[in-house]
């Protein structure tokens, strides 16, 4: 147990909990035993550790690791291989294997899977079209130091702060067909010509991604406004003095250097529109038209007799779409990381 | 956002409660044999407690039943340990609870609901309660209170009724007749959009109320046997009479409140209260939105007018909510005394003085104190020749929550792609009902 010591005093403490190399749980144990045969005769590489250290490291390391272990990735796997079941969640002997039949019913018959995937696509190119520019041009203009900029800031970042559902609270308010701001302002509320913003699946799905993307926006901003700290002035100043315009220096000089921040802008994006939840569920649980895989698991798995291998297999799907975007990335990175 | 009246039968559970739900399902879920286990080994019962879990968290249900306890104390000197949790959590945790360490009595529902647990052996049968309090009740609610097996285990309590409500004064206003026939309704509707109200008021953002429109229409177009036979997955969705049904549905659902979709019951209640909308197909639960106490006078209703003359107007939807005794309690005789006096006509009174949206579950309880409205709801349940629950409490409610909820909201909004619609939900079915 000596190597893996030293070695967990840099990776245990600093990697994230599931990738450390943490000595077993048992170890601590092993170690007091070890020391008491000879205490306090620290030798070699072992004397900068006593035995409360090492107690210590143990448990900061082992308890998140046993947690992490326990809570993300046995669930995680306990999903995937529900998802070969059916289980109504009463009694583990109701639990009965049915191979791919769930996938096959996901993608033949249940009228909700393909609308949700759609939504899942949509709500990714919507935010990578609107509020991401959106949030690029917001902070190219705030990097200026213009006045009360402060102020714009907080204004832009404020619906990031704000909780999901309050945001669906808020935009059903603005939404509501009967008393709603939008529909009341226009008259749209009375029999004959009303437009019903929450139930048409025509619109619901645009009226969540106006509240969606007045967040990101915010977020967006944020981020950029970050990446834009980081260029260096003098390429600015260079800039200036070859003559370039504003849109010039933007295009061929700022943006190429926010080359880091696009990444991650792409990356945040991603998983936003993965994860997609409350909002939809706060404005309307996901009802005709704003279908989500994400909503689809909870109404699957959620409630008194549930279709927990059914919403299974659906969570299994989101999960490899997940993989799908995130491998990539993660391969990325770390030949860059590597590389440097 | 959401009422825990009687008749909201799905939940829509808040964040937290999902997560805690996910947390259930997934750790106490691999922890429940273990719990289980060791419960039976528990310590020295106390014989003069009884736990309850209650559902009945709302301020109104709540006040009424620790009344009831009260007096149950008085009588027995058994003290009544309740356990209340939010009506909503209450009903997304209840396989966890009830496979874990259940109170010894908890509030639950009528129906196929309850036959669902008792079938699952995670109930007790209480037929020597049924014994000494059978004879409080109508025939129609002791067979709501058997299990499949003919057993009983169930108290009912208090039943809310599902009718055609609208208010007197319009009715007097424009000098129209309660319908008893679907020709009436459907002329009925056609004058009320012709003086400018909406016809029904209809709200299913919530996706359950036109679980309810459903059921009256199939009920009185097929008979009673035929939706029972549907709800318990037997008989086809795309079986002609089902269409018939839809059809008669198409033919009234023009007269609808535009955007049902969009809005909740509650606001579609509030055209009812402003005098937009002439009529409301909803349960007698909507009286809680009349906080105006002229306003609730002037609310009355009627059963849905007959369809086919075979059938008349013979079933009638009324939700009923009671007792049921958990797998193992730990004080036996303390929980039948408790459930005993549940099943009392006093028990219901001491309730019903508190909710006058409902009626009393039992024939014996004392209507002198009831509303106009309450009477008139408890005399169609007695008039009844057969009760129905409501569609997610007589079906099973993974099947009409993931199928049936967002299948009528699509009809709702778009009448027109019936047949696929009903093909649909056939092949969805079938798969649901085969992997119990």
């Amino acid at each position: 147990m000596t190597a893996p010591t030293n070695a967990g005093v840099g990776t245990g403490i600093t990697s994230t909990p599931g990738a450390a190399a943490v000595p077993p749980p048992g170890s601590p144990n092993d170690m007091t035993t070890h020391q008491k045969k000879r205490p306090r005769v620290p030798s070699g590489h072992r004397r900068l550790l006593t035995r409360r250290d090492r107690v210590t490291l143990g448990l900061m390391a082992g308890v998140p690791t046993i947690l992490h272990v326990a809570l993300v990735w046995l669930t995680a796997l306990a999903s995937v291989a529900l998802a070969f079941t059916t289980w109504d969640g009463i009694g583990f002997d109701s639990i009965k294997w049915v191979g791919l039949h769930n996938f096959s019913e996901l993608f033949s018959s249940n009228p909700q899977f393909w609308p949700a995937v759609e939504h899942n696509v949509i709500w990714f190119v919507v935010l990578i079209l609107v509020p991401t520019p959106m949030g690029l041009f917001l902070a190219v203009q705030l990097d200026k130091k213009i006045r009360f900029s402060r102020v714009y800031q907080t204004a832009f970042f404020l619906p990031v702060v704000v909780s999901m559902a309050v945001i669906g609270f808020v935009w059903q308010l603005v939404y509501n067909p009967d008393t709603g701001l939008i529909n009341s302002l226009i008259g749209a509320n009375e029999p004959g010509h009303y437009i019903d913003w929450i139930g048409d699946p025509d619109l619901n799905l645009w009226a969540i991604l106006v509240a969606a993307s007045w967040r990101h926006t915010g977020y967006m901003m944020i981020l950029y406004l970050a990446g834009l700290k980081g260029v260096d002035p003098s390429l600015r100043e260079a800039t200036a003095l070859d003559g370039a315009n504003e849109w010039q220096t933007f295009r061929h000089v700022i943006f190429p250097t926010l080359r880091p921040t696009n990444t991650v802008v792409l990356v945040v994006t991603i998983i936003e529109a993965l994860r997609a939840f409350d909002l939809v569920f706060v404005f309307n649980k996901g009802a005709q038209g704003t279908e989500l895989l994400s909503i689809l698991v909870t109404n699957n798995i959620i409630g008194e007799s549930s279709r927990i291998g059914y919403g299974s297999a659906i969570a299994v799907v989101l999960l490899v779409i997940s993989l799908a975007v995130i491998i990539p990335y993660l391969i990325a990175t770390f030949r860059k990381e590597r590389r440097a | 956002m959401h009422s825990s009246s009687l008749g909201r039968p799905m939940p829509a559970p808040s964040r937290r409660s999902v997560l805690r739900g996910i947390g259930g399902a997934a750790v106490l879920g691999a922890g429940i044999p273990l719990l289980s286990a060791c419960g039976g080994s528990g310590t020295a019962v106390d014989p003069k407690t009884v736990s309850l879990g209650s559902n009945a968290s709302d301020a109104v249900p709540k006040k009424a039943f620790a009344e009831i306890y009260a007096a149950f104390q008085k009588q027995s000197g058994i003290t009544v340990d309740v356990n209340t949790k939010d009506h909503n959590t209450f009903q997304e945790q209840i396989n966890s609870y009830l496979q874990g360490t259940p109170d010894d009595v908890f509030s639950w529902f009528a129906g196929y609901r309850m036959q669902f647990f008792a079938a699952k052996k995670l109930a007790t049968p209480i037929d020597d309660v049924w014994q000494k309090i059978g004879g409080n009740f109508p025939d129609a609610m002791k067979a709501l209170s058997k299990g499949e097996d003919g057993k009983f285990y169930f108290v009912p309590i208090s039943t809310s009724l599902w009718g055609v409500f609208y208010r007197r004064s319009v009715f007097k206003q424009y000098g129209y007749e309660v319908p008893t026939t679907w020709d009436q309704l459907v002329a009925l509707c056609k004058q009320m959009k012709k003086d400018g109200l909406v016809p029904l008021a209809f709200g299913d953002k919530d996706a359950w109320p036109a679980l309810g429109t459903f059921d009256q229409i199939n009920f009185r177009t097929n008979g009673y046997d035929f939706h029972v036979e549907l709800m318990a997955g037997k008989a086809s969705w795309t079986d002609a009479k089902v269409r018939k049904t839809f059809d008669n549905w198409t033919e009234i659902l023009p007269y609808h409140q535009d955007g049902a979709v969009g809005r909740t019951w509650q606001d579609a209640a509030q055209a009812l209260i402003a005098k937009k909308a002439g009529m409301y197909l909803f349960g007698s639960f909507v009286a809680q939105q009349f906080t105006n106490k002229a306003d609730l006078d002037d609310l009355d209703f009627f059963p849905f007018p007959e369809i086919d003359p075979a059938y008349g107007q013979d079933t009638v939807e009324a939700p009923t909510d009671g007792f049921m005794l958990s797998k193992a309690p730990k004080n036996t005789s303390g929980a039948h005394k408790l459930l005993e006096f549940l099943g009392t006509p006093e028990a219901e009174q001491i309730y019903l003085k508190s909710d006058t949206s409902l009626v009393a579950a039992s024939n014996k309880a004392d209507t002198s104190s009831y509303t106009a409205l309450q009477k008139k709801a408890y005399a169609t349940i007695s008039g009844a020749k057969h009760l129905t629950q409501f569609m997610d409490r007589d079906s099973r409610p993974d099947f009409t929550s993931t199928v049936m909820q967002p299948a009528l909201q699509k009809f709702v909004r778009d009448p027109k792609g019936v047949d696929s619609l009903l093909a649909s939900i056939e092949r969805q079915k079938k798969t649901i009902f085969a992997s119990a």
